[in-house]
């Protein structure tokens, strides 16, 4: 045995998070502090939605494709629906159309403040989680009154959507609105001119655009690494193409671009909202379908993480002959092989979650040495933030 | 017509297509002509990889290869056939690691074979005691419902 392999060590980070909607589980291969590659293995949350789906009604499809993440509840109903659409040849109302843009635009703004606060735990600034999270709440909220949940809005439906904006939640919405714009940008400040911050997330985890391309990751993952792409932009459907907005893009592909994306995409999600309130037609929100034809359909839609996938073959029958469902995860977890290699064991975890998996629970890392155990996920996590505690020193 | 389909057409006069609607082209493909396809799509005509499906139909096993072209907006998917007998398709994920993760899905929920893979190791199960000839997305997987077999 070499030297150099002599002393690789192996760093195991999962398998099972109970917080977050995809589990994984990594294996650092490490030498020193340095990360030398990664195995990654899936399967451990695998609920067979591919399976189950061809055994349900066109109707049922999207409650239960909703379930497949808690956070982008409205993503994957919206592109199964669409996907349902495509193979029956039908458009819905443009009434439902905007309804649909609504919420999925506060869908992404929730979402993204979501990671910006687990960035903020994972290098050790609480501060940042407690705010970004409690901003949230406030479109937590406006689900609340719109659809009656929290999660899992149920708002689509081959054909439509389920509930209507009211008009008398629409002053509610545009007040929380411009809530969550004033602390947004508060925040973002706050963050992209800490030098601390800067210092962490600069440079850590870079995924270049040629490896974006070769991975083809999507999403804001792709989007801070070069790659123009936005499936709402490029594809459009719901409202998008009659609402002014742009696409957030920069080149640097590190973490810090990645948070940076993710920031400045929560007001454009504002703007797009405020846009689709200000010309929401009027009308019916949803249109009757009787029959699937058989045939094909694809829907995709842009969900808080990127593009997701869905196909649908249709034998004719009331359920799918088959469905194939595509999460943006799957494509962005994968480049992770490339984006941690180089990089130090402290900012590993911070890499991994750079591409909002929802891997969010450090706790539950471990590292064992010659079959014991050396660091558990909290002393793991003190590792993460006593870095960041040194570049405080270093830039008092 | 698109100019990428009049360049695919230019280049692989064998390809059928059907345009479902102006952004979803599906293109039918034989076998041995995939790699060099899949190839011109990516490298030439810059698409990029969304996923692929693999579906298991009374004539044989079908694989679709659902290739985005994200500057108008368009998906085109080759579809490939493989007979029950020979479920055999050359390996995209050889030169293009996007297609690995799906590919080894594929083999071990469908039992595709895809030649030249780089890690055919079981992806979805790989720390469950699960049989390796036992494919859950087959229609003859014991447990399918008969919903669609009438």
């Amino acid at each position: 045995m070499s030297d150099e392999t002599k002393t690789r060590r192996i760093v195991p980070i999962g398998p099972y998070h109970p917080l977050q909607e995809e589990p994984e589980f990594f294996k650092l291969i490490v030498e020193g502090e340095t990360v030398v590659d990664l195995e990654i293995h899936l399967g451990y949350n695998h609920r067979g939605h591919e399976f189950i789906s061809p055994e349900l009604t066109y109707e049922q499809v999207p409650f239960l494709v909703e379930r497949i993440c808690g956070i982008c509840s409205n993503s994957h109903p919206l592109a199964a629906v669409l996907a349902i659409e495509d193979c029956a040849g039908i458009k819905p109302p443009p009434r439902a159309n905007y309804i649909r843009s609504i919420i999925h635009e506060l869908e992404r703004i929730h979402s993204h403040l979501l990671w910006v606060g687990l960035a903020g735990h994972f290098i050790g600034y609480n501060t940042v989680w407690m705010w970004a999270w409690r901003y949230r709440e406030h479109v937590l909220q406006v689900f609340e009154m719109i659809t009656g949940n929290r999660n899992h809005y149920a708002a689509n439906k081959p054909g439509g959507v389920r509930w209507d904006i009211k008009p008398e939640y629409i002053p509610e919405i545009r007040a929380a609105l411009d809530l969550v714009e004033k602390k947004t940008l508060m925040l973002t400040k706050a963050v992209l001119d800490d030098p601390v911050i800067r210092a962490r997330l600069e440079g850590v985890g870079v995924l270049t655009k040629e490896q974006a391309l070769a991975w083809s990751v999507v999403g804001p993952t792709a989007r801070a690494s070069g790659v123009d792409i936005d499936v709402r932009r490029d594809d459009p459907h719901c409202a998008y193409d009659q609402i002014p907005w742009n696409v957030v893009v920069l080149p640097e592909g590190d973490v810090f671009a990645k948070a940076k994306v993710r920031l400045l995409e929560i007001f454009e999600s504002i703007r797009i909202i405020r846009g689709c309130l200000g010309n929401l037609p009027d009308g019916p929100i949803d249109t009757r379908i009787d029959e699937i034809p058989p045939g094909e359909g694809i829907g995709r839609t842009e969900a808080p993480r990127g593009e997701v996938f869905h196909y649908i073959r249709s034998d004719g029958s009331n359920r799918p002959l088959r469905h194939k469902i595509r999460a943006p995860s799957y494509m962005n977890i994968a480049s992770n092989v490339v984006a941690v290699k180089g990089g130090s064991i402290a900012d590993a975890a911070l890499t991994l979650a750079a591409v909002d998996p929802c891997y969010c629970c450090t706790e539950r890392m471990a590292a064992f040495e010659d079959g014991k155990l050396k660091y558990s996920g909290k002393e793991l996590l003190r590792l993460s933030w006593q870095k960041t505690e040194r570049l405080r020193e270093r830039f008092k | 017509m698109s100019n990428s389909l009049i360049l695919i057409r230019e280049r692989f006069p064998e390809v059928q297509v059907f345009e479902k609607n102006p952004r979803r082209l599906y293109l039918t493909i034989p076998r041995e002509e995939l790699t060099k396809i899949a190839q011109f799509l990516h490298k030439e005509l810059g698409m990029r990889l969304s996923i692929c499906t693999g579906i298991d139909t009374r004539d044989g096993f079908e694989v679709l290869y659902h290739f985005s072209e994200d500057k108008t907006g368009t998906i085109y998917t080759l579809k490939v056939f493989a007979p029950k007998d020979d479920p055999k398709i050359d390996s995209q994920g050889a030169w293009f690691p996007a297609a690995q993760w799906i590919e080894r899905e594929m083999h071990e929920l469908l039992g595709i074979d895809f030649v030249g893979h780089p890690n055919l190791t079981p992806f979805l199960t790989s720390d469950t005691n699960w049989e390796a000839d036992r494919y859950p997305l087959r229609r003859d997987y014991e447990n399918r419902s008969e919903s669609h077999e009438r």
